[in-house]
């Protein structure tokens, strides 16, 4: 009796410690190169919503720029049959090469479905975790934001009068515990007595909620407010209303906050979309696991606001100087989470590459939250 | 030309073209309004400024025009015929039930979750089991809303919404909680199914079992309603309640039978697309069908053996919705505008039955 | 201002706050749909009109830079909505239940149609006053910066059960709501009243979207309804057609909306998907209390097919 696959490829991931900073497994055959190119980008919601999706479709507008490229875009796909019916509507009818199905839900089973029938054309998988084994024309790219959001807590750290922050997340799934915890310990860098306070909406995008959840955690005195939802402007644009600054996330909310408005972590889509879809012009190979930070210029962030102290700007260049160095490591041991269990022994520290942070389950102490 | 007939109002004496025009109505109609819902929507498209002929072409193309367009609308036809009968069932009760979606994704979970503890059975109890189990569950949960309008008098369009919404809630606490794959990190799903029991495709056509499921269940549904003495019952107490009781009709059973078996094939709906699709409970589940489900129960006037020609068709339009988002630069919510106005002129043609002169048999007699 | 530490005081101020911003949705949909209901006539499509109503308040006010008259244009778009609904539902052997969901869905589809472009840009909010000038705590004062259709909403339903009590029009909408055929005697024409009756629902229905667009939570996406349109529908038996009811009743479910984030936020965060469904339970719970098999339920407006 057969066990399905995808299990023991986290688990082989999980133990044999590969990825580290842009690595590659295995190669891509060699394809053809191609003078005109048709590229197809598949978002989960809309595009404009000032958050995940709009950050993709930044990219996709830098590859629209380039010359002998065709781009084809659909939004508001579930993730579902119907991804793998929109892919294979791209491919046939208009001539896809390159795909790039955005959210995470999109791999398994549905890009690992559809790929090994189209052999030619290249699946770039946002967030998924490629391993040996997957179809060698499917690959995962993903950005290491988690220090994004540790350059946002620096800033919140310096800003915050309370000592309180807060964070609006979706679900506790391990890219935003990632999230949560790297914020708070980039305030603590500033005051350790900061605490964080996380309340978690349940949904990727549903507005009542997050508003809801903007308004307790100002009711309970965090002046500081992040989030990790799909679209952040309901979040940005209630936190502001209620006098707390914003930190953003996904693209730059500047305009619905205004002077509120801190930094945010943002991703940098454009510099792999152009580079993946110059490779496939060029018949290059492309790496099938692909992951980069702020040195790759994968992730940036945003302009800081006005509200940002000189303190607190040369405390976060500097960060981010050494971040961009390689080598920082924001979790670092004696480090217990919140219910008081030892996670990092002193001495020793988890990088942003560490492919541990991919299943990362706990929140730090000082988190005030439960992962459910 | 007709021979002139003396016996008025006896369908014996009438010559066979116009004594079928009666049946006629049941089908010219509501192709009528079909016709008609295009013709309002070519309307809309134009006054958008598109073109409605490269929207129905596109139409065609997506839905129809290929093997692999089939393919895309054939997979979406399983989970729309079994909502569609979850609607239809107990409208033969004269119920207006449309909380489909919750009973879907309960049945899937139910599906799911049995799916891990029959592990080390043979493969076909195994699959056996788990559609007992989201059988089970989304009968239960339909049956539930019937047996609240039986014994409370519950409006059960109202509630069977509620419980959708509590369906929903319920399944995001479980599939995220107690029933959650450690492994699932980043997208939290039930533990995944053995390949044993997974649903594949059928010979030849590319779309899984649980089409040919839907098309049994359809046939079933059918022959129950026409050709049994409980579908008759239904009918009798859908018309009148009261005249049911008195004939000592078992109208409560009637009731929290009929919604218990809508409940029962939308569960069974959840179980193909964690057995077939999916491969393990999780938030994709929740994908709307249930309420196409009820434009495809109403389009074919809750008709079991008019659901499946009918699911084909609103599988094909939804299949071209991308396409059309494409090509034609329109937004997806576009779809849904086409079958929200086919949906209500289908509704109003509602109102001309029996009330065409042409499809009564008194019309051809004066000829 | 510095937030003052209140700690599980947090949760029953959330809730009051929850209650006086969440609830005014509910309340303009159901006192809609309960000038609706009382002429017998029942409108499930008012989740698509005020769906619809939240976009089009969004944009207008977008264009024109003034949410007033957002709100005013989301109002005529509810009344249009509900004179189509009203006109289809007179004709004998029309389902008026199925015609509400049609309307639903084409109601949603149409906003989401033409709300692609609104999705980004930032229309101008509506004021509301604060009536916790009295406080020095900061969440005091945000729990009661009541908005103006709050206001407006409290007002209407005091102005509407005045109506229905000692007014002629009132008189005449419940007579047409009880009985057709007394309606008739009497000279009223009671499809007239009724299709009246429904466009006034859906133009109050559709300020209820304006409200959610337009101040909580004051943006316009796909998501920004979360069923209020429904659920309203089931308030206004719950609350058996009385218009202060329904009003007390919103108050209620805004509240129970709040109650999830509230106590996550004093740490209680197991299970909050089981706190989101409060609400619905809620509904379902009070809907089965106060509906009975046998007799119509009291204060039920006889002509309405719900209750037959």
């Amino acid at each position: 009796m057969t066990t399905t696959n995808h299990m023991n490829r986290r688990r082989f991931l999980g133990t044999t410690a590969l990825a580290a900073g842009a690595a590659s497994l295995g190669l891509a055959r060699p394809a053809m190169a191609q003078s005109n190119l048709t590229v197809g980008f598949i978002y989960v919601g809309p595009k404009d919503d000032f958050g995940y999706n709009q950050s993709h479709a930044e990219g996709a507008a830098a590859v629209k720029a380039m010359e002998g490229v065709t781009v084809l875009e659909e939004e508001n796909v579930p993730e579902s049959q119907d991804v793998q019916n929109t892919m294979e509507s791209m491919i046939n009818f208009d001539g896809a090469s390159l795909l790039f199905p955005t959210s995470f839900g999109y791999f398994n089973p549905h890009i690992l479905e559809v790929a090994p029938n189209y052999p030619d054309v290249r699946f770039e998988h946002c967030g998924g975790l490629w391993a040996e084994g997957n179809p060698t024309n499917a690959g995962s790219y993903f950005g290491y934001i988690g220090m994004g959001q540790y350059l946002n807590g620096v800033t919140a750290g310096h800003a915050t009068t309370t000592k309180k922050i807060g964070f609006v997340a979706a679900k506790p799934i391990p890219q935003v515990l990632n999230n949560i915890n790297s914020f708070l310990l980039g305030a603590r860098s500033v005051d350790p007595t900061i605490t964080c306070q996380v309340i978690f909406t349940g949904e990727w995008s549903l507005a009542v909620k997050e508003a809801e959840a903007t308004n307790a955690l100002a009711d309970q005195g965090c002046d500081v407010i992040t989030c990790h939802v799909d679209g952040p402007k309901v979040v940005c644009e209630t936190a502001a209303a209620r006098g707390a600054f914003v930190c953003g996330y996904h693209a730059d909310q500047t305009p619905l906050a205004g002077d509120m408005y801190l930094t945010g972590a943002e991703w940098n889509w454009a510099s792999i979309y152009v580079d993946m879809v110059e490779k496939t012009m060029a018949g290059a190979p492309i790496d099938n696991f692909v992951r980069g930070g702020l040195a790759d210029d994968f992730i940036k962030m945003s302009p800081l606001g006005p509200a940002v102290s000189d303190a607190s700007r040369a405390q976060f260049e500097a960060t981010k100087a050494e971040i961009i160095a390689g080598g920082f490591a924001a979790i670092k041991g004696p480090l217990n989470d919140n219910n008081g269990n030892l996670i990092v022994p002193a001495g020793q520290s988890i990088l942003e590459t560490d492919v541990a942070v991919e299943s990362m389950g706990y929140l730090v102490e000082g988190v005030l939250g439960s992962v459910g | 030309m007709v021979p002139q007939n003396k016996a008025v109002g006896s369908p014996a004496a009438l010559p066979v073209f116009p004594a079928l025009m009666p049946r006629a109505e049941a089908v010219l109609i509501p192709l009528g309004a079909l016709f008609a819902g295009f013709l309002a929507f070519s309307v809309f498209l134009m006054l958008v400024g598109k073109s409605p002929i490269e929207f129905f072409s596109l139409v065609w193309m997506g839905g129809f025009s290929s093997a692999f367009s089939w393919q895309n609308t054939l997979s979406r036809v399983a989970p729309l015929v079994f909502a569609a009968l979850c609607v239809a069932l107990p409208a033969r009760l004269g119920l207006v039930v449309i909380g489909g979606e919750g009973a879907i994704v309960l049945g899937g979970l139910a599906a799911a979750v049995a799916g891990t503890a029959v592990v080390g059975l043979p493969a076909g109890l195994g699959m056996a089991l788990m559609a007992i189990a989201g059988m089970g569950l989304g009968g239960a949960w339909i049956g539930a809303v019937g047996a609240l309008r039986i014994k409370r008098g519950v409006n059960e369009t109202i509630s069977s919404l509620l419980m959708a919404y509590i369906a929903i809630a319920l399944f995001n606490h479980f599939v995220e909680g107690p029933f959650r794959d450690p492994a699932s990190l980043n997208k939290p799903s039930t533990l995944p199914l053995d390949a044993s029991l997974r649903v594949g495709d059928m010979p030849f056509i590319a779309a899984h079992w649980g089409v040919m499921a839907g098309v049994i269940a359809c046939v079933l549904c059918w022959i129950l309603n026409e050709r049994t003495t409980i579908g008759f019952a239904a009918r009798i107490a859908g018309d009148n309640v009261r005249a049911a009781q008195v004939q000592g009709l078992p109208v409560a059973k009637l009731v929290i039978g009929f919604t218990a078996l809508g409940g029962a094939f939308a569960g069974l709906a959840g179980y193909f697309e964690v057995a077939a699709i999916h491969g393990s409970a999780n938030a994709s589940l929740i994908a709307g069908y249930g309420y196409t489900g009820i434009l495809v129960a109403f389009l074919a006037r809750h008709n079991p053996l008019a659901i499946l020609p009918v699911a084909v068709l609103f599988g094909g339009f939804e299949a071209a919705g991308g396409l059309i988002q494409r090509r034609m630069d329109l937004p997806d919510a576009t779809i849904l505008v086409f079958q929200g106005m086919v949906f209500i002129i289908i509704l109003l043609s509602e109102a001309l039955y029996g009330r065409l002169r042409i499809f009564q048999p008194a019309y051809w007699e004066a000829r | 201002m510095e937030p003052v530490e209140i700690g599980l005081w947090g949760v029953p101020l959330a809730i009051l706050g929850g209650a006086i911003r969440a609830s005014t949705p509910f309340i303009f949909v159901s006192l809609g749909e309960c000038l609706t209901e009382r002429s017998g006539r029942i409108n499930l499509g008012l989740e698509g009109t005020l769906v619809f109503g939240a976009m089009s308040g969004y944009a207008i006010a977008f264009e024109t830079g003034n949410p007033f008259i957002g709100v005013l244009a989301a109002a005529v778009a509810g009344a249009i909505f509900g004179l189509v609904h009203g006109w289809i539902c007179k004709f004998k052997g029309v389902n008026d239940i199925a015609v509400g969901i049609a309307m639903m869905l084409f109601g949603m589809g149409l906003a989401f149609f033409f709300g692609k472009p609104y999705i980004q840009p930032q229309a101008p909010d509506l004021p509301a006053i604060p009536f916790g000038w009295w406080s020095d705590i900061p969440q005091v004062q945000a729990a009661l910066q009541v908005n103006v259709l709050f206001i407006f909403g409290a007002v209407l339903a005091v102005l509407i059960a005045w109506m229905f009590k000692s007014t002629r029009i009132g008189l005449t909408i419940r007579v047409v709501g009880d009985s057709t055929d007394a309606a008739r005697a009497m000279g009223i024409n009671p499809d007239r009243v009724r299709l009246l009756s429904t466009a006034a629902g859906g133009a109050l229905a559709g300020i209820g979207g304006a409200y959610l667009s337009l101040h909580y939570p004051g943006s316009w996406t796909e998501g920004v309804s979360s069923g209020q349109g429904l659920m309203a529908i089931a308030l206004v038996i719950f609350a058996r057609w009385n218009p202060i009811n329904c009003f007390w009743a919103a108050l209620l479910f805004g509240g129970a909306g709040a109650l999830g984030p509230a106590l996550q936020s004093v740490g209680i965060s197991e299970g909050y998907y089981l706190f989101f469904a409060a609400p619905y339970v809620l509904t379902l719970i009070l809907l089965i209390m106060t509906s009975s098999p046998d007799r119509a339920m009291q204060g039920a407006p006889l002509e309405l097919s719900v209750t037959k």
